[in-house]
């Protein structure tokens, strides 16, 4: 296993008592899979994620990459936020180079290194811009460059494309296949698009609402990958089993509230 | 009487009517713009001389444009008034760099760190609210009558206040963005030095181009108290005698001055933070 977690559990305290937001999580990922994990809002997934990532420690249970548990955020899993989160007075250029001067890794060699992630990315024309000048999906595709330039066991993706229009998100839907399918990385994303996440992945974690809990496991299985398999009838079988599948869901945390 | 509300008369009165000069936060003409910033001076200037040439003031109450000209010039050749400036100067220099460079890190931790704020703020919350000015016997009593109360009370002026709004500006660089830096594998000093500090800089520039203002306006009380020149110190003497004239030519060079370096914290930040500005 690559990405195993254990028996994961996740509470905080606030002032009306113990919230549990995590429940019981056990997952078990692959390398080079393409994971996402759907959920209602409150079904706690951007939580879970930030276990992954070490920004925050579970309450009890173990998350391990590679064999090894995570204690803390580190270049090993490339985290890519749902808010861009580039460094505003940097050039793109600085901004995907920046994860390895913080290693300390010459100057040359990061130059390289980034300026080959820019052309993954395909924005090597914009080497010199700032962020400010750039649309959405270019500051996205920035952010994967500068995680993926640490060169990440793992692709962690907070609702990636979640912020941008629907032509711009199709758009990189694509992109992310593409790369994924080029550079064979494994990728763990978060999003409440049930859409995106059949599209995207070879599974998916379903998860319920307050406390999150794995509700459903899905392999993914369809001919192809792209635009025009949402035409298909089987994409609109697992569409439709998992929206039913998270609307109840939504239901029950709305009476619970 | 009332219109029917249905009626095409109550719509059309609706619209937002067109404006050139009451545009809310929006570009106003370049000739309009430069009109107004002209007028802006020279109209003040323009009642002055009015008032003194045509009301028969006397000038020992209100001297007028020429006088004042003429103070200066008198002032300018005896050396007094390059001496004074540069007296002033010189303290508001070294008294707002000591203050400077000493708040900037201090707010920077205060708001980056918690445990660093909690042991502070309160402390530096309460020494905003004595005014400096009430310092002075004690810094006289402690410190002498020379340069050294007058540079210590503008740092005790300009170093608590600026120290807390250097703190305030660190609350916008956002989580993500820390968090981010973190998973790109930074330790937290490097977050701090090249994360936070260069986001807060712009703010930083800002918050000592406000207290460089609170600085000029304490060399001049200081000034005020005992000193053998300085801007301050002229103005003050100028009183006694009753030289209207002279008072109004430290007021000026004060003004003037205030304003020049007001302008330079301006277009340093334009020029070193190009990313900050809101047009592309």
């Amino acid at each position: 296993m690559y990405l195993q977690i254990t028996k994961l559990h996740k509470h905080f305290s606030t002032k009306k008592g113990k919230l549990v937001v995590l429940k019981d999580i056990n997952m078990s990922i692959e390398q080079g899979e393409f994971i996402c994990t759907v959920g209602a809002s409150g079904s706690g997934k951007s939580t879970l994620l930030r276990q992954i990532a070490g920004l925050d420690t579970p309450t009890t249970g173990d998350v391990k990459i590679d064999g090894v548990s995570v204690a803390g955020p580190g270049p090993d899993r490339g985290m890519v936020f749902q808010h861009y989160t580039l460094y505003p007075w940097m050039s793109v250029q600085g901004n995907v180079e920046f994860g390895l001067k913080l290693q300390g890794v010459p100057k040359r060699e990061r130059r390289q290194k980034a300026s080959y992630y820019l052309d993954v990315v395909g924005l090597t024309k914009f080497a010199q811009s700032l962020p400010k000048e750039l649309s959405g999906g270019m500051k996205q595709r920035v952010a994967i460059a500068r995680a993926l330039t640490s060169e990440p066991k793992i692709l962690l993706m907070d609702e990636p494309f979640g912020a941008l229009d629907i032509h711009t998100k199709e758009s990189m839907h694509s992109f992310i296949l593409d790369l994924w399918e080029r550079t064979n990385i494994t990728i763990f994303m978060i999003t409440h698009d049930v859409e995106e996440a059949v599209l995207l992945s070879n599974r998916i974690y379903a998860l319920s609402s307050r406390p999150g809990t794995v509700s459903k496991e899905v392999s993914i299985n369809l001919p192809e990958r792209s635009h025009t398999i949402k035409r298909h009838s089987k994409f609109h079988d697992y569409r439709d089993e998992l929206i039913d599948l998270l609307r109840g869901q939504g239901q029950e945390a709305l009476a619970v509230a | 009487m009332r219109q029917n509300p249905g009626s095409v008369g109550a719509r059309t009165s609706k619209t937002l009517r067109s404006t050139v000069f009451w545009r809310i936060g929006e570009d106003i003409p370049k000739p309009l713009n430069a009109g107004l910033i002209i007028t802006s001076i020279a109209l003040p200037l323009l009642l002055w001389w009015l008032v003194t040439t045509l009301g028969n003031v006397d000038p020992t109450f209100l001297p007028s444009p020429a006088d004042v000209l003429q103070a200066f010039q008198r002032l300018w050749s005896t050396g007094d008034i390059q001496k004074d400036t540069v007296a002033s100067l010189w303290r508001v220099g070294v008294g707002f760099l000591m203050a400077a460079l000493f708040s900037i890190p201090v707010g920077v931790l205060m708001g980056s760190f918690p445990s660093i704020r909690a042991l502070l703020e309160p402390l530096f919350g309460l020494m905003r609210y004595m005014p400096a000015p009430a310092f002075i016997p004690l810094l006289i009593l402690y410190l002498g009558i020379g340069e050294e109360p007058k540079i210590t009370l503008i740092f005790i002026g300009v170093f608590f206040f600026n120290s807390l709004m250097v703190m305030d500006t660190v609350k916008f660089v956002p989580k993500d963005l820390i968090e981010a830096t973190y998973t790109l594998g930074g330790n937290r000093l490097q977050t701090l030095l090249q994360v936070i500090f260069p986001h807060v800089l712009p703010g930083i520039i800002d918050a000592c181009r406000i207290n460089l203002a609170a600085a000029w306006q304490l060399v001049i009380v200081s000034e005020l108290i005992a000193a053998t020149e300085g801007l301050g110190r002229r103005i003050s003497v100028a009183g006694r005698f009753l030289k209207t004239d002279e008072i109004f030519v430290g007021l000026i060079v004060i003004g003037i001055f205030g304003l020049a370096f007001d302008l330079l914290f301006q277009y340093f930040l334009r020029v070193s933070c190009r990313w900050a500005s809101q047009k592309r």
